[in-house]
């Protein structure tokens, strides 16, 4: 009996994913399919936290007040993503404390590229032009995803994502059209950012164990060598207005596929990164775990001064 | 750690602009309901997306049960008649 209405219950999900109807909190979704989401969420909430200490450390240091007011905003608004998102793998049944303690223990991940420094000011640039816009080519299709709250949590990301990958933009072209030294700056940063940016798209397809699932239950639309081809073929005009030098001697156009042809990104570095190798893995986590332990203090006062006062509002009421 | 340290979850409605309903944007966590609504612009309305906020507490919002949807909102199915397009209205009636 039980197996028959399990099998009913796969079958309208199943159905549910075919006519393209999204998958809301409360309905009924296979446990692997619910797994697949806490980890793709929380993992990607968990790199918008991380995001920030990169691009943080530059805002002491920014060039100009507008810069720094621009960035500033930048940063905030990578706090709210991640917040967006972690409401929305809530929806599944973790926790918000559950998730945070398995990214400061190393269970959960995030994406590799935070774990790269900003050794200059144009690497805010890069971060904004490269890093943005591959996150925006990987967070579109996501506005389509079968399950609701992820989808939702998508449409508000997207919609504030441009504005970061434009200032990003921004302070590349401006060091571009500056003095020599500025321009060699940005040439740098680019070629620091651009193989670990390709990187973000996660591995070859072939070795992308969780994908073929994940397409067809539509959380993922593309694949990840898809989008990387798109990704390339977006920014190489890019970087040729800014004129920098695409740090890739095996790029060149394809005219039969319509798109470029580019160099195999390092493996083993990538691998090297993901299992906390990278050259920042354990200022990161170091970081934010000390931001999470010193400020518990004030998540405590809180949580007591607000059932302090119910209680009192209680008695008076009471009384 | 047996006592609760999780702050509550709050439901956040945004009203975009005078005129228009409170809608829901999704959730964050807070102490008490005047920092729920301090987060919530915080979160929810950097670029002037509202005028105004409410937040509930997630406990207390009561649903209905998406896996009793069929049968729960099978009164509607079977009455056409409740929408205009039922009736036959000849050409020459104007302004019906």
């Amino acid at each position: 009996m039980e197996t028959i209405i399990e099998k009913s219950l796969e079958e309208a999900f199943e159905e549910k994913i075919a006519n393209e109807v999204r998958i809301e909190p409360k309905d009924w979704m296979p446990e692997q399919y619910r797994k697949t989401l806490v980890r793709q969420i929380s993992q990607h909430a968990h790199s918008e936290i991380v995001g920030m200490l990169p691009e943080g450390n530059w805002i002491t240091r920014a060039p100009s007040l507008k810069r720094k007011a621009i960035l500033l905003s930048k940063v905030q608004d990578e706090a709210g993503h991640g917040l967006y998102l972690y409401s929305a793998a809530e929806t599944l049944g973790t926790s918000r404390d559950q998730m945070i303690a398995d990214l400061h223990s190393g269970k959960a991940k995030y994406s590799s590229i935070f774990n790269y420094p900003t050794l200059s000011w144009a690497d805010i640039g890069a971060i904004g032009w490269l890093v943005d816009g591959a996150a925006i080519m990987n967070q579109v299709p996501l506005i389509r995803t079968s399950y609701g709250p992820y989808a939702r949590a998508m449409v508000r990301v997207c919609k504030e994502e441009s504005f970061h990958q434009r200032q990003g933009f921004e302070i590349m072209m401006t060091l571009c059209n500056g003095a020599p030294a500025q321009k060699k700056m940005a040439q740098e940063a680019f070629n620091r950012w651009w193989w670990p940016t390709l990187m973000m798209f996660g591995p070859k397809d072939e070795e992308s164990p969780n994908t073929e699932q994940s397409m067809r239950w539509k959380i993922k639309r593309f694949t990840n060598d898809e989008l990387r081809q798109r990704f390339v073929d977006m920014m190489v005009p890019q970087a040729e207005f800014l004129g920098l030098t695409v740090p890739d001697k095996d790029l060149k156009w394809n005219e039969a596929k319509n798109g470029y042809d580019f160099g195999d990104v390092d493996w083993e570095e990538f691998w090297n990164v993901v299992k906390g190798n990278g050259p920042c893995n354990k200022d990161r986590i170091s970081t934010r775990v000390k931001a999470h332990e010193e400020g518990a203090w004030v998540r405590e006062a809180a949580l007591a001064h607000a059932q302090k006062r119910a209680q009192r509002e209680a008695e008076k009421q009471g009384s | 750690m047996s006592q609760q340290k999780e702050w509550p979850l709050w439901e956040v409605f945004i009203r975009s602009k005078q005129g228009l309903d409170h809608k829901h944007v999704g959730s964050l966590h807070a102490a008490d309901a005047e920092m729920a609504i301090q987060n919530a612009r915080d979160v929810y309305t950097r670029r002037m997306e509202g005028v105004s906020i409410w937040v509930v507490e997630s406990r207390n919002v009561h649903a209905s049960n998406p896996d009793e949807a069929a049968a729960f909102f099978d009164p509607a199915n079977d009455k056409v008649y409740r929408h205009p397009t039922f009736y036959e209205v000849p050409a020459e009636i104007k302004n019906m």
